[in-house]
């Protein structure tokens, strides 16, 4: 295995700048978590120009939806969901700053775009690894949406949280680039 | 005629579904373990690798494997000779809601696919039944997450398509789904039928076991060279490239109209979680 870049959050732009698409990382410090219904209650209220609950300048959002967590751990299993439903939803985001987006799998061609354009960075998580992840989580703490059950907002502490950049800022992707090296019809 | 309580089958649901969200099937395992071999990218590997860990965890802390604990498909063969001493439908639903709410697995169905209100409890469970020979009852669960289920469709071909039309499609679906399914994934399919009957012979497949081989031999021909040409298709672990994209192909076929030839797919992830009871 190479080596894994040791990143604490919120990352500076010039750390975000410097992520290249197959670079593996560990992150530790804050994300929020947020699926298809809490994405579109944050557009809504940006679209009414009211304020976002979560701070997302500078910081992530993870694309989740945990298990309840059993008596004793701070998060239930917890990995990736499809990133490519966020999809719609992430332009208003970025314009409040949104830096880093965690989820699994291929997105929109636009998105990629709006990743250079916003200088913001898309990591995969090992989709279906979802025990093994919620080992990095050290903290979750129920931020908003209760109503949404596990598509709730919730605000994690992460401690080597592990992700592969997938997406960068200019324009590398990791999918097209592993699968033109393997493709054999 | 025998008669079975309806509790029993309510507990035996619960249990299974415990049971099969936490513990990934031991030929699962090994068959990943196998493709972590055949992989021919590190990262491919690493992924495959990363994947048998977080199994290994979810059987040893007793923790569910994937937080997509899915919708629950329930496959229910019904001897002639067997009497139930309740409704079956809403025993299956009660078991579900016990494994779901008291077991802290996730609850990912809504009660109505426009407004999008939870359920709260995961039901209702997705329930086939079918009426066999005999006074026993059989009883297949498995959580079907959704990742993997949106990556399937069901396609109406012409018998001119013919087989290369079969493989096409196979083949652009999962090329086309990428790291969407979370491969490396099991490709179901359904051939045949009409609309309906070939999306549940997908499932059907999918509820076979991931090692077994296909009595009819020209299925198993077929499963074998589409397995070959997925793995060519360079997807790879999570979509990131590699030579490893499916685990197995299973096929499950059914006679059809003169003018049609109907395709299923049914993509179903790593986390293929399934387990059965004969009662
Ligand atoms: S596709 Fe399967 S492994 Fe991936 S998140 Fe969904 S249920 Fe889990």
């Amino acid at each position: 295995m190479d080596e894994i870049k040791r990143l604490t959050l919120p990352l500076s732009q010039e750390v975000i700048d410097s992520l290249r698409a197959g670079d593996k990382v560990e992150l530790t410090g804050v994300i929020y978590t947020g699926r298809d219904a809490a994405h579109k209650r944050l557009v809504e209220l940006l679209k009414n120009n009211q304020p976002l609950p979560i701070d997302v300048n500078g910081g992530g959002i993870y694309y989740v939806g945990p298990t309840p967590a059993k008596p004793g751990r701070a998060i239930g299993s917890c990995g990736p969901t499809s990133s490519y439903r966020m999809d719609p939803f992430v332009e208003p985001l970025l314009k409040q700053g949104l830096k880093v987006m965690i989820g699994k799998g291929p997105r929109s061609k636009e998105l990629r775009e709006l990743l250079k354009q916003y200088h913001a960075v898309y990591l995969s998580a090992i989709g279906g690894a979802a025990a093994a992840i919620s080992e990095s989580v050290t903290k979750c703490d129920l931020i908003c949406y209760e109503d949404l059950g596990a598509e709730a907002i919730y605000r994690l502490e992460v401690k080597g949280f592990f992700g592969i950049v997938t997406y960068d800022t200019v324009g590398n992707d990791l999918f097209d680039e592993g699968i033109k090296k393997y493709k054999k019809i | 005629m025998r008669e079975i309580k309806v509790s029993l089958i309510e507990e035996k649901v619960e249990q299974m579904l415990l049971d099969a969200c936490e513990n990934i099937p031991e030929n699962v395992l090994c068959r990943l373990r196998r493709a972590k071999e055949e992989e021919e990218s590190s990262l491919g590997q690493e992924v495959i690798q990363r994947i048998i860990d977080n199994d290994l965890l979810a059987r040893e802390k007793h923790l569910p494997i994937c937080q997509d604990t899915g919708v629950v498909v329930c496959f229910v063969e019904v001897g002639y000779d067997v009497h139930f001493d309740g409704d079956l439908y809403e025993a299956i639903n009660r078991g579900v809601e016990k494994a779901y709410v008291g077991g802290y697995l996730r609850k990912s169905v809504v009660r109505h696919p426009l407004d999008r209100v939870n359920t709260k409890n995961n039901t209702p469970a997705i329930v086939h039944v079918k009426l066999v020979p005999g006074d026993k009852v059989k009883i297949e669960v498995a959580p079907k997450g959704g990742g993997s289920e949106n990556m399937s469709l069901v396609k109406m071909l012409i018998p001119a398509d013919g087989v290369e039309g079969v493989k096409k499609l196979v083949l652009d679906t999962v090329f086309n789904g990428g790291g969407k399914p979370c491969p490396p994934v099991i490709v179901g399919i359904g051939l045949g039928g009409n609309l309906e009957k070939s999306a549940l012979l997908a499932k059907e497949s999918l509820m076979r076991e991931i090692d077994d081989v296909n009595p009819d031999p020209i299925l198993a021909n077929l499963e074998k060279e589409l397995y070959e040409e997925i793995n060519k298709l360079g997807v790879g672990p999570m979509g990131f490239g590699g030579s490893v994209t499916c685990l197995a192909v299973k096929i499950n076929a059914y006679p059809c109209h003169i003018a049609s030839l109907p395709v299923a797919i049914n993509i179903q992830c790593h986390a293929a979680r399934h387990k059965s009871c004969i009662l």
